[in-house]
C-alpha cells in the first residue's frame, strides 16, 4: 500500500515593529505625528502570533514544515523579524521601505502580503497568523483584507486554535461582543490573534544566537509590484483632551453625598 | 452624499452601538440607507423597529438562512454585489462592533478602497467630496485627523458608539422598505460551529449608564463577585474589569474594559482597585463621573478620577453599598 500524501503546513506570520507598548507616546511639536525617535518593539499581537506559530510546531511536530515571518518597514523592521526567528521561526522576508517613508495601510499591506504568498507558490502558505490589531494605529484591518484578497478564510480574534493537517482544517474559538464563537475554517485560512490566544515566551540567549544565522531575504515594494502610497490623508495628530480629575474625598460618607448630588443615589 | 449604514440587531432589536452609526452617518448630511441582513425569521421583526427610525430615508432587507451567524465570508458577498460598479451609495457605515470588524475590511478590500475604523468625529465636504473624520490612535494617547478625498470614491467607515447618541425612533415614521435578493453562498470556506454569550442579568457593559470595575486588588474570582455585585446591584450598574483582573480569572474576557476590551463611557464609572493602566484609561476616560477607590494613592486612576478615595477597597465598598441601601 502506497502512503497517503499528507501535504505538510506551511505557516506565514507578519509582523509590524511599533512603537513599545509601555511608552508614553508624545504628539510631535508640528502635529503631524508622534515622536518615533523611542523604543520600539514588536506588536504584542503579532508576538502572539509567532508564539502560536511555534506552538503548533511543537504539538504537531514535522507535520509544520516552515515557519516565515514577514515584516514591511525600515530597514531597523528586520530587527523585529530577529526577534521572530530567536522565537522559533525558520525565516524571514523584509520589505524594506526607505527610512521616513509614510507608514503603509492595512489594504497596502494586505497587497504587499498577497504579492509574498503569491511568489511563494501555489500550496506554500497554508496558515497566516497575524495580530488582530497594532497598537499603534489601532485599526485592526490586515487580516481580514488579505483573506478578502486571497479569497481565504478568516477568523479574527482568536483565543484557541486548532489545525487538523489531515482534514486541512482548522478549528478557531473567537471573541465576540459578550462571549466567544467558533469556526471551523478550511485552508488556507488567515487567523488573527486575540490577547489571552497565549503567552509570548522570551528568546533564550543560544536561540537569540541562533537566529543570526537564520535567513531574512529583502524584498522592495516595486520587486512585488505594489504600490504602498498612502490613499487617505493625515491631516493632522493631536493630544487628546486632558481630563481634569484629580478630586479626592477623605472617607465613605463623603463619597456617597457626592454620590447623592450627582443624583446617583441606590 | 449617500449612506448605507448596516442595521445590527439582536434577538428582534436593533443594536443600540448601530443606533449611534446611524447617528454619525446622518451626519455627513445627505439620505441615509438602512441594511437588515439576517436570517427569515430574524428580519421581519427587526423591519419593525428599523421603519420607525427617523434618521433613515428607507430600509433594504435581505434574509436567508445562511445569514443567521453573519460569516463574513457569507455576507460579503451580498454587499460587494450591491456595491460593485454603484454610483448611489458614498458612505458605508456600522458600529465598531466585533462582527462589523470582522465584515467591512473583508467588503472593502474586496472594492479595493481602504476603511477608517472607530471614528469619534465625522464631516463631509460635497463640494471636494472629500470626508474628514477624527479617531483615537495609541490607545487613545493621540487623535488624529483623517481625509478621505473624493478618489475614494466609496467611503468604508466604523463608529465608536460612545462618542454619537443613539438615533430615536418615531412612531409616526414608517421608512420605505427594500427587498434584497440573497447571494447564495454554496462554497464559504468557513463554516460556523456555534456562539456562546455570556448570560447576565445586569446591563449590558456597553451600553450601560453605570459601570462598576475591579481590577487585581479583587483578589480573586469570589472576591471579585462578592465585593462588586452588592455595589454593581445597588446602582442598577454593570460590571467590568481590567485586563489586569481578567488575565488573573477574577472576570469573564467579555467584562473587559480597556484598549483591546469594551470602550465605555457611562454616567458613572466606578474603578475598585484598578491601578489605571493607560490601555484601561483608553477605555473608560470619556465617562461623565469617575469614582476611584483605590489604597496607593499615587494610582494613575486619581488623576482622571473626579473622585477618589484612598481607602481599602475590603472596607470601604461595604460601607458604601450599605449606605447607599439608607
Amino acid at each position: 500500500m502506497r502512503p497517503t500524501a499528507t501535504r505538510f503546513l506551511h505557516i506565514l506570520v507578519p509582523v509590524k515593529r511599533c512603537v513599545d507598548f509601555a511608552v508614553k507616546i508624545r504628539v510631535n511639536p508640528q502635529q503631524t505625528g508622534i515622536d518615533t525617535n523611542v523604543k520600539h518593539s514588536m506588536n504584542p499581537f503579532d508576538e502572539i502570533a509567532v508564539e502560536e506559530a511555534v506552538r503548533l510546531r511543537e504539538r504537531l511536530k514535522d507535520k509544520v514544515e516552515s515557519i516565515t515571518v514577514v515584516t514591511l518597514g525600515p530597514a531597523k523592521a528586520s530587527e523585529t523579524l530577529r526577534t521572530a526567528l530567536a522565537m522559533g521561526a525558520d525565516s524571514g522576508v523584509h520589505i524594506e521601505l526607505p527610512e521616513g517613508a509614510p507608514p503603509p495601510e492595512p489594504l497596502g499591506v494586505a497587497r504587499a502580503l498577497r504579492a509574498v504568498i503569491e511568489r511563494r507558490g501555489k500550496g506554500k502558505t497554508d496558515l497566516v497568523i497575524l495580530g488582530k490589531q497594532a497598537i499603534d494605529d489601532d485599526l485592526g484591518q490586515t487580516g481580514q483584507m488579505l483573506a478578502a484578497l486571497l479569497g481565504a478564510a478568516q477568523a479574527t480574534c482568536a483565543s484557541k486554535v486548532e489545525v487538523d493537517v489531515e482534514r486541512r482544517v482548522v478549528r478557531v474559538r473567537t471573541e465576540v461582543d459578550g462571549g466567544s464563537e467558533e469556526l471551523l475554517c478550511e485552508l488556507p485560512a488567515v487567523v488573527t490573534t486575540d490577547l489571552r490566544l497565549n503567552e509570548p515566551r522570551y528568546a533564550s540567549l543560544p536561540n537569540i544566537m541562533k537566529a543570526k544565522k537564520k535567513p531574512i531575504e529583502k524584498v522592495t515594494p516595486a520587486d512585488l509590484g505594489v504600490d504602498l502610497a498612502p490613499l487617505l490623508e493625515t491631516i493632522a495628530v493631536r493630544e487628546p483632551l486632558k481630563r481634569v480629575g484629580g478630586g479626592k474625598v477623605g472617607s465613605v460618607d463623603e463619597l456617597v453625598g457626592k454620590l447623592r448630588e450627582a443624583g446617583f443615589a441606590g | 452624499p449617500h449612506a448605507l449604514v448596516l442595521l445590527e440587531h439582536k434577538d428582534g432589536a436593533i443594536e443600540p452601538a448601530s443606533l449611534s452609526a446611524l447617528t454619525a452617518a446622518q451626519q455627513l448630511g445627505g439620505a441615509v440607507t438602512g441594511l437588515v441582513v439576517g436570517s427569515p425569521d430574524q428580519v421581519p421583526t427587526v423591519l419593525e423597529r428599523a421603519k420607525k427610525l427617523k434618521g433613515l430615508s428607507s430600509v433594504l432587507h435581505s434574509a436567508a438562512p445562511q445569514y443567521a451567524a453573519k460569516v463574513p465570508e457569507i455576507v460579503s458577498p451580498l454587499l460587494e454585489k450591491l456595491l460593485a460598479g454603484n454610483s448611489l451609495y458614498t458612505h458605508v457605515v456600522s458600529a465598531h462592533s466585533s462582527s462589523a470588524k470582522a465584515l467591512l475590511p473583508r467588503i472593502a478590500a474586496k472594492l479595493d478602497v481602504p476603511a477608517v475604523s472607530d471614528i469619534i468625529s465625522v464631516s463631509h465636504d460635497s463640494a471636494s467630496d472629500s470626508t474628514t473624520f477624527s479617531r483615537p490612535i495609541y490607545a487613545g494617547n493621540a487623535i488624529a485627523t483623517i481625509r478621505a478625498p473624493s478618489s475614494i470614491p466609496l467611503k468604508f467607515f466604523t463608529v465608536r458608539s460612545t462618542a454619537f447618541s443613539a438615533a430615536p425612533e418615531d412612531d409616526g415614521a414608517s421608512v420605505p422598505l427594500e427587498e434584497l435578493a440573497p447571494v447564495e453562498v454554496t462554497d464559504a470556506p468557513t463554516q460556523h460551529i456555534k456562539t456562546d454569550l455570556t448570560q447576565s442579568d445586569r446591563p449590558e457593559l456597553g451600553v450601560a449608564t453605570r459601570v462598576v470595575s475591579g481590577g487585581r486588588a479583587l483578589k480573586n474570582a469570589e472576591t471579585f463577585k462578592a465585593t462588586l455585585d452588592p455595589l454593581a446591584d445597588a446602582l442598577g450598574a454593570a460590571v467590568g474589569a481590567s485586563r489586569a483582573a481578567v488575565d488573573a480569572g477574577y472576570a469573564d474576557n467579555s467584562l473587559q474594559v480597556g484598549q483591546t476590551g469594551k470602550v465605555v463611557a457611562p454616567e458613572l464609572y466606578i474603578a475598585v482597585g484598578i491601578s489605571g493602566a493607560i490601555q484601561h484609561l483608553a477605555g473608560m476616560k470619556d465617562s461623565k463621573l469617575i469614582v476611584a477607590i483605590n489604597k496607593d494613592p499615587d494610582a494613575p486612576i486619581f488623576q482622571v478620577a473626579d473622585i477618589g478615595l484612598v481607602a481599602d477597597l475590603f472596607e470601604a465598598v461595604p460601607q458604601i453599598v450599605e449606605k447607599l441601601k439608607q
